[in-house]
């Protein structure tokens, strides 16, 4: 493979701008929340292109780690994106404004 | 060849997440997410980390995407009807944000100032894995090897992050008795 590790950062590095995009541009917290875990694969991109160019195995471990805490966190959210819509019948950030007035 | 394949992973990756953040359907947006991922395995299958390209199919576009999924229909929310471009403070905010930022990225790593690129080393000389440190392999072997060797602490400490995640969210999704 002649593709370069800059290839492989500058991949991961849109991908990241594109979560980032998701996060400011979107009211919907699900998707919201879909763009934090884009972020989050954006950075195990890099850290797999790192430990193969490296010629060692930790970046792969921390990608394991993070995928692990990763699931845990979704899990988590989610249930408390759920609470959310229970006490106020809406996930979108433009009407969750209790704490404005 | 594998240049091409790298071209066309990155290509679906980056398009299909795109689509993502503007489609304005929320299943719609979880179907690209689930695509931009296995495109991303298929990314960690050209850096020769099957492993994980194989655990992200699993986990990732399989059962976070399918939790992601079961949320949005349980919670049916009504679609932005456009919304996005209702909203032109925000929109014009962050395309620009968005702009600078792929700016930046690309002025870092193309061009004629990016990082020096390194020689790709060959896997295949040491396919067990032995020696000094853990070098890179491709073998799920040596994950265990350094999951249980170097590892050990945040392993264990992992296993109870996911337990008290568990816990948590039963917690969290438990229905409150009205006094």
């Amino acid at each position: 493979m002649t593709v370069g590790i800059n290839a492989f950062i500058l991949v991961a590095g849109l991908l990241f701008a594109i979560g980032l995009l998701g996060v400011i541009l979107r009211k919907n917290t699900l998707i919201i929340y879909m763009s934090l875990e884009l972020m989050l694969n954006a950075v195990n991109l890099a850290l797999v292109a790192f430990s193969r160019y490296n010629g060692t195995m930790d970046g792969n471990l921390f990608v394991f780690f993070i995928i692990t805490v990763a699931a845990a966190e979704v899990a988590i959210g989610l249930a408390i994106i759920v609470a959310l819509f229970r006490l106020r019948q809406t996930v979108m950030v433009d009407q969750l404004t209790s704490l404005s007035r | 060849m594998i240049d091409l394949l790298f071209y066309i992973f990155a290509a679906i990756t980056l398009i299909s997440a795109l689509l993502m953040v503007v489609s304005p359907n929320a299943v719609n947006s979880a179907m690209c997410m689930i695509v931009s991922f296995v495109a991303t395995a298929g990314m960690f299958v050209l850096l020769e980390a099957y492993f994980l390209a194989v655990i992200q199919i699993l986990v990732y576009a399989g059962a976070v995407m399918v939790l992601f999924l079961f949320i949005i229909m349980l919670l049916d929310v009504d679609k932005e009807t456009n919304q996005i471009l209702k909203d032109k403070l925000t929109l014009g905010a962050s395309i620009i944000g968005f702009a600078l930022l792929v700016v930046m990225i690309c002025s870092a790593f193309c061009g004629n100032q990016h990082l020096p690129e390194t020689t790709l080393l060959p896997v295949l000389e040491n396919p067990t894995g032995e020696g000094i440190g853990i070098p890179f392999t491709t073998s799920a072997k040596s994950f265990g090897y350094s999951l249980f060797t170097k590892y050990m602490l945040p392993f264990q400490v992992t296993g109870f992050l996911l337990l008290s995640a568990m816990i948590g969210v039963i917690v969290v999704s438990k229905k409150h008795k009205e006094n």
